[in-house]
């Protein structure tokens, strides 16, 4: 059944403001997403009633926030269809989650002469931790290329594996492009040689379904704030016997069982990795955005973006001057674009003088951009909220300011 | 035309487009167009200004006691904006354009029109181009 948006609208305060004197159309949804009322309630609720430190109190309110907080594991265990929830570990976010695995699964398992694979489409989120480990170790990084759609090299992945490749960490849905990855046939192959995989989920958790057993990947990481959530917050899905098998990513309170002056013993997962007290409130509320997004279902939400995503793709490609940069066959609703003659910078800026609210720049993504030869583009990311007459809008302001370097 | 009466030129022309931002954004495309070309070879990197997030380059030279400044940009705004500073502060001494005091970036609302990111940058130019001044009102002393 399809969506009625106008009541999806009506639960985000923050859409319903004007900006520059215009209405707000929110077109930055990659970057991060807006919060329906009730994350936002959650989170002044938590505070108002339940604030406790979680695990170990003996009394009511710190029972009831603990039950609160491991109810969103429960949650995000079924959300990826993990099989347990001690393969749930809470972060900062997506980077958070990459670093932990680089730094703990790097340790133990990775050794002088290995390999590591990861693409051109990376985050510098999944660039920056693997270079590190790499150095330290020394241990080699090859990068999987891409083609001018922006989909990657098959072939050359498959030519990059070997048994020295350790793991495989690409992104699941490019935040800069759209692009859409071919995981399960990834995942396989990486598998075959024995390595483990990372799926960066930060982009497609909120636009794809993901089963983690189906996909078979070792790690899975998401960021809360992408999926309705708060910010700083993310979570790492990792493979029991694999997170079993890491060293413990940061000591302190939390993640012990005994500590002596003479040795420490470690506690169970996913206790193991949450040293410290943890973002309580937020992952609460985070509780909150996913029921959200099931209340609505993951497919009624694909089929809304994706149907944006062409209807805008398409209006956009009839203006004179428009380049779009990215435009694989399978992708998630994100557009890149430049304009003939002009700086993103620029566009950007004109844009949110419409009240039109979009990233612009490298997003990020600095060695994707050099592969295209350009400093960056602008980009233009949908979410459920969004509408086909928000789009109309942004076609009309593009159409405008293309006019002034090409005359058609 | 005294430093004052071109920033009162500026602070009319600014308010004659009133509020829409729309306009005002064209209005500092359109006059950053009109920039005299800056050479190519003197896009250098030393010349790039540091701490603006676009590419801007700046060079000057003086003649008879004054100095000149060339500028460009890979964004059409930030060329707008320089090409401001140079009509204020190109062709005075350096004393000039040490003592400038550059209260029309204020008056206009400058900051809202182009944001925090880029009021950086702005600041940034105008510190390059006191630099500048110092530099040239030291070698002129000597």
């Amino acid at each position: 059944m399809a969506l009625d948006i106008q009541k999806i609208r009506a639960q985000f305060p923050i859409l319903h403001q004007q900006v520059n004197g215009k209405p707000l159309i929110y077109f930055d949804n990659a970057a991060t997403t807006q919060k329906p009322q009730e994350v936002i309630d959650a989170l002044s609720n938590y505070y108002h009633m339940d604030n406790s430190n979680i695990h170990r109190g003996a009394h009511t309110l710190a029972d009831r926030a603990t039950r609160y907080y491991e109810s969103t594991r429960t949650l995000l265990k079924d959300f990826i269809n993990a099989k347990e929830e001690a393969e749930i570990i809470f972060t900062k976010g997506t980077t958070e989650g990459i670093n932990l695995v680089a730094t703990c699964f790097g340790k133990k398992f990775i050794e002088q002469g290995d390999e590591i694979i990861i693409s051109t489409l990376e985050h510098h989120s999944n660039i920056v931790p693997w270079q590190i480990l790499c150095e330290e170790k020394g241990a080699k990084l090859n990068i999987i290329p891409i083609n001018e759609e922006g989909e990657i090299d098959f072939e050359a992945f498959e030519n990059l594996l070997s048994s020295k490749t350790k793991l495989v960490s690409i992104v699941h849905a490019s935040n800069a492009l759209g692009t859409i990855n071919p995981v399960e046939k990834i995942i396989s192959k990486a598998h075959q040689v024995g390595a483990k995989i990372l799926l960066d989920g930060a982009q497609s958790s909120s636009h794809l379904e993901i089963d983690v057993q189906a996909l078979d990947c070792d790690f899975f990481v998401l960021s809360a704030h992408k999926l309705y959530g708060p910010t700083g917050l993310g979570a790492l899905y990792g493979k029991r016997e694999v997170l079993d098998a890491m060293p413990p990513y940061q000591g302190g309170g939390e993640m012990i069982k005994e500590v002596t002056f003479a040795k420490t013993t470690f506690n169970e997962l996913p206790f193991k990795f949450e040293a410290g007290t943890p973002n309580i409130a937020d992952v609460i509320a985070f509780g909150k955005a996913l029921e959200f997004i099931n209340d609505l279902g993951k497919k009624a939400i694909k089929a809304h973006e994706d149907e944006l995503l062409s209807y805008a793709s398409a209006e956009l490609s009839k203006i004179n001057g428009f380049i779009p940069v990215g435009t694989a066959k399978d992708k998630v609703s994100v557009i890149s674009f430049n304009i003939n003659g002009m700086h993103p910078f620029d566009v950007g800026m004109m844009l949110d003088a419409n009240g039109i609210a979009v990233r612009t720049g490298h997003h990020c993504t600095q060695p994707l951009m050099q592969r295209f030869g350009i400093e960056g583009t602008v980009r233009a990311s949908f979410a459920v909220y969004n509408t086909k007459s928000e789009i109309d809008t942004l076609v009309a302001s593009v159409a405008k300011i293309a006019k002034l370097k090409n005359k058609s | 035309m005294s430093i004052n009466k071109v920033q009162e030129e500026i602070i009319e022309e600014f308010d004659i487009l009133g509020s829409d931002r729309e306009s005002t954004i064209f209005y500092i495309m359109e006059i950053g167009a009109k920039l005299p070309e800056m050479p190519e070879n003197d896009k250098t990197e030393e010349n790039i200004i540091k701490g603006c997030q676009s590419k801007v380059w700046l060079s000057a030279s003086e003649a008879q006691g004054k100095i000149n400044f060339l500028a460009d940009s890979n964004t059409d705004i930030t060329k707008g904006l320089i090409s401001l500073l140079i009509r204020i502060l190109s062709g005075r001494t350096p004393e000039e354009i040490i003592q400038a005091e550059l209260y029309f970036i204020e008056k206009i609302g400058m900051g809202n029109i182009i944001g925090s990111q880029r009021s950086n940058g702005l600041a940034a130019m105008i510190k390059q181009m006191k630099l500048y001044a110092l530099g040239y009102q030291a070698k002129l002393n000597s």
